[in-house]
């Protein structure tokens, strides 16, 4: 069955003014659309794939054919990455719950975790991702170029920050550590926990 | 010597409404003088503080090319755009182009693929090799055609900073107005040259 483009759980102003409703709607509607539409292209006629969740197309993407697996890569990438990506946004949600007593204990508290993430975040040059990861039970931060994802490395992504310049330049233009900055007023801890929950299981 | 932010070939509103204002006063204001100036910092003190900006290009790795090589790309993309662009190739330029991919449309349709089917961030590129012969490629993030041995004729800037104010999502479309203001003397130029 083809990909579907999820519904925003929240209203495209939800994030103001960290994130612009402008540039939600434009992120959402327009290249998370386009990721779906051109990941169900690549793969239309593979019943195997079809018959995949997109988590576990994008971890399986060595098993992916060929000729089509740049094309999965990329936009099924730009699908998993987007659709991970909403339900971790909210304002106003204290840091707190088990992902934030991980990252007290191996990464020494907030503001290292903070200092990492924003350097993993704004050192990717070009377009990419920089992430929180759980990897064999142990919190990492990473970064990723274009829509590569943790998953494909067999590591579960429970922070994760869209460092393209489509993602903030309405509001940032340049200025992307602005942007990076604000993204820390916007993550939900409850979501990021109970994904960390999940992946230490 | 410290490597400096050259002057816009054109005034800021030359391009508009193809290329807005805003965009130029961020994409070379901003976007082009931070590589620049980044770049300055990375090689104080290094084998490359007095190297030309070709050299570093040819010989670094990592932050040093990628600043350097973006110094390059943006000076060569202001140098092929014209607020008097547009139009078609005279001349030798012509004759090669129609030889080599059959016509100027056709130049333009698979130029046109390249640019918007460069994913993530990048540069579409016209470029000749050591032998005359014509060619259309695509590069990843800073990467530069030179550093493969071939000479750059004409380039489209396709990362989304470029486009992003007047075009938002849309690169096919800035790719479409591009060819408004192409500068294809400076095209021809550089065809023309030897290297």
């Amino acid at each position: 069955m083809a990909y579907t483009l999820p519904d925003l759980p929240y209203a495209f102003d939800a994030l103001e003014p960290y994130i612009d409703a402008k540039t939600m709607e434009i992120h959402h509607d327009k290249h998370h659309q386009a990721y779906v539409n051109k990941v169900n292209d690549a793969i239309k006629g593979n019943a195997d794939l079809e018959a995949k969740s997109i988590e576990d197309l994008i971890a399986g993407l060595k098993s992916v054919p060929e000729g089509i697996r740049t094309a999965v890569r990329n936009h099924g990438g730009g699908h998993v990455n987007h659709s991970f990506f909403w339900p971790i946004l909210k304002k106003d949600v204290k840091f707190g719950g088990p992902a934030a007593e991980a990252i007290e204990k191996e990464l020494g508290g907030f503001d290292q975790f903070k200092e990492k993430f924003t350097a993993a975040a704004t050192g990717q040059f070009g377009s990419g991702w920089a992430w929180l990861v759980v990897n064999n039970g142990k919190l990492e931060i990473m970064s990723t170029p274009n829509q590569d994802s943790p998953l494909t490395e067999g590591k579960t992504p429970i922070v994760g920050i869209d460092g393209w310049e489509h993602a903030y330049y309405l509001k940032y233009q340049n200025k992307r550590p602005d942007y990076v900055e604000a993204f820390f007023n916007v993550i939900n801890w409850e979501k990021v926990g109970e994904l960390y929950t999940a992946a230490t299981k | 010597m410290a490597h400096q932010l050259p002057d816009l070939p054109f005034a800021t509103d030359a391009l508009a409404p193809h290329i807005s204002t805003e965009t130029l006063d961020y994409h070379h204001g901003k976007h082009h003088r931070k590589y620049v100036d980044t770049l300055n910092q990375l090689i104080e003190g290094t084998e490359f503080e007095n190297a030309t900006l070709e050299d570093t290009i040819k010989k670094s790795s990592g932050k040093t090319f990628n600043n350097a090589a973006q110094v390059w790309n943006h000076t060569f993309y202001w140098n092929c755009l014209s607020g008097t662009g547009g139009g078609k190739p005279t001349g030798h330029l012509a004759e090669a182009i129609d030889a080599e991919f059959g016509s100027f449309d056709k130049f333009k349709e698979q130029f046109a693929a390249e640019a918007a089917g460069r994913f993530g961030s990048g540069w579409a590129w016209l470029v000749k090799d050591g032998t005359g012969k014509l060619s259309i490629m695509s590069t990843l993030n800073a990467e530069n055609p030179m550093t493969d041995g071939l000479i750059p004729l004409l380039t489209c800037d396709v990362w989304e900073h470029a486009y992003y104010i007047d075009y938002r999502n849309a690169r096919p479309n800035y790719v479409d107005a591009f060819w408004n203001v192409v500068n294809w003397e400076f095209v021809a130029k550089n065809f023309a040259a030897d290297d």
